[in-house]
């Protein structure tokens, strides 16, 4: 029997649940220098709620989620700099709109594969895309990248500042707004016939369940909140460059929720907190082997935690709660 | 009494392996049938193949007088036909209830119908699905397959390795199926008596093939065609 990962009988909110959002909190009052690092961090959280959703509840195996990431970047920094749209919800808007869009179109024939037929394709979309945005200069900036992005004050009140504060904020409100979405989401009906289709479409189908009609929705809605992280991304970054598409943001997502925990929820939380801060830290310690440490991390991980950080920290309360 | 089910010719199997040849018989409205045969000669297969799991290479297969024979699983699970894996196949990160939630589907069936026909669910309501025993996954299992409102029920050995006490709980629950809610009932079993008992027709298979299409209390009432037949439970 397989062991029940990520989904509990008991849909009420734990007190627990409220942890990483008071954590947020307090880190934007007592670490102010570390607010860009943090809106970095938030960003990469909603981008790993995304992918969580696909491949940790609905078992959809892909290594292009880059390409709604960061088509949803490219849109946001072409509004701006190319088409002088500046309104933050707007761009975030036309971020999420296309990027589901690209999810749809592309889920239509991605989900009709299985197992490694699935894994190239997605793979294949994401270097279709990022050699799209090399190509198209004139639009995208090619190599060079997309820079001038300039992002008007929220609701035309809150002026993205110097310090970070009001993007920090900014991609807390998000994050909080995806992870919510989220958890109503895999605790519906709709996030049990995941589930199910993850642990046996086969009974599904045979149950009368629409799994292919399931499997595009989620992975549309996943994407569209790709798109709304990389919308973040650019508007924080005021920049936006061809690194987020490809092969690496992809993988380095992967490595990032498998850190955490796939199919957790707060895996999403954990893997980039983690991930992001060592690299942050082994990048000063030492910049030229600084991917050696998540390599290892990631091996650790691998060997001897199956379910990530918070697998380990599920197996220490289980074996206190029987020591008690 | 109206036709519920009708295979012609069916040759169905695993691939390239053929595993039914020419089957064929018809199943009216509200009847239940025992399929009966030792291990291996195709009762699962024939169970699989009505529901769309096996590879089809010859015949036709009617339910309620439409072929069905080309439709996805889902279409046939859709237009009324549900299935009782002999492995249940609950899912184990659900609970009993989202189980049941999962193939719920408009129409007679509710989950409190469910728990009304197992009350045993109804305590296990918030459980998840491997944290009950193997007698409530087969109540958890026939009652998911309820919730899509079947007309015409495949039960594969549901009561194989069943406490004593289970089995009769879960034998009332297929005869009240099949004499007070009309369902249509195909009950694939080891134990021939049992089955017979609760059965209007029968079938046995041999290698593929049926050896015997007849009336349930014919073939219980003679022990020894029925010995020389299968195996008797």
């Amino acid at each position: 029997m397989n062991h029940p990962v990520g989904y509990n009988a008991d849909h009420r909110l734990r007190w627990t649940e409220w942890l990483p959002w008071v954590v947020a909190l307090a880190v934007f009052f007592l670490l102010p220098d570390y607010l860009s690092l943090g809106a970095r961090v938030l960003t990469y959280i909603l981008f790993a709620l995304s992918l969580d959703l696909i491949l940790g509840y609905a078992g959809i195996i892909t290594l292009g989620h880059a390409a709604f990431f960061g088509l949803g970047a490219y849109v946001t920094g072409i509004l701006s700099a190319k088409l002088g749209v500046n309104d933050p919800l707007l761009q975030m808007l036309c971020s999420a709109c296309a990027a589901g869009l690209l999810g749809l179109a592309t889920g239509a024939l991605v989900l009709r594969t299985h197992g490694l037929t699935q894994l190239m394709l997605t793979l294949a979309v994401a270097a279709v895309c990022l050699e799209v945005a090399n190509k198209a200069t004139p639009v995208t900036g090619g190599a060079d990248g997309l820079s001038g992005v300039t992002v008007a004050p929220i609701l035309g009140l809150f002026r993205f500042d110097m310090y970070g504060r009001t993007a920090y904020l900014w991609c807390l409100v998000l994050v909080f707004g995806g992870w919510w979405l989220i958890r109503r989401l895999i605790y519906s009906p709709f996030g049990a016939a995941l589930t199910g289709i993850r642990e046996n479409s086969v009974r599904m189908h045979a149950v009368g369940a629409p799994v292919y009609k399931r499997l595009l929705t989620v992975y549309t809605l996943s994407a569209a909140i790709a798109g709304i992280a990389g919308a973040l991304l650019t508007q924080t970054n005021q920049f936006v460059g061809l690194n987020v598409l490809g092969f690496e943001p992809s993988g380095e997502l992967l490595v990032m929720l498998i850190l955490g925990g796939v199919g957790r929820l707060y895996g999403a939380f954990v893997g980039p907190l983690v991930f992001l801060i060592a690299q942050d830290f082994l990048a000063r310690q030492f910049p030229e082997y600084w991917y050696f440490g998540i390599g290892l991390m990631l091996v650790v991980v691998v060997l001897f935690a199956r379910g990530g950080i918070l697998g380990i920290s599920d197996a220490v309360i289980a074996r206190m709660r029987r020591k008690a | 009494m109206p036709e519920a089910l009708r295979l012609e010719g069916v040759r169905a199997g695993y691939g390239a392996t053929v595993v039914l040849e020419d089957v064929g018989f018809s199943l009216a409205e509200r009847d239940a049938l025992a399929v009966l045969g030792r291990n291996g000669v195709g009762k699962t297969t024939m169970l699989a193949t009505i529901m769309g799991l096996t590879t089809f290479h010859a015949g036709r297969i009617e339910f309620r007088g439409r072929s069905v024979d080309r439709l996805a699983v889902h279409e046939r699970s859709r237009l009324g036909i549900g299935y009782v894996p002999q492995t249940r196949d609950i899912f184990p990160s659900l609970s009993v209830e989202e189980n049941l939630a999962v193939a719920g589907r408009p129409g007679r069936w509710s989950q409190e119908r469910v728990y009304d026909l197992f009350p045993r669910l109804a305590e296990r309501r918030a459980h998840m699905g491997n944290q009950i025993s193997g007698g409530e996954q087969q109540m958890l299992a026939m009652g998911r397959a309820l919730m899509g409102d079947p007309s015409l029920l495949l039960l594969d050995e549901p009561l194989e390795g069943l406490a004593p006490i289970i089995v009769d709980t879960l034998l009332a629950a297929i005869q009240r199926l099949a004499r007070e809610e009309s369902l249509t009932v195909v009950l694939v079993e080891q134990s021939a008596k049992l089955a017979l008992e609760v059965t209007d027709q029968a079938l046995v298979l041999n290698r593929g093939r049926i050896v015997y299409s007849g009336s349930s209390a014919e073939l219980l009432a003679d022990p020894e065609r029925l010995g020389s037949l299968v195996i008797a439970g």
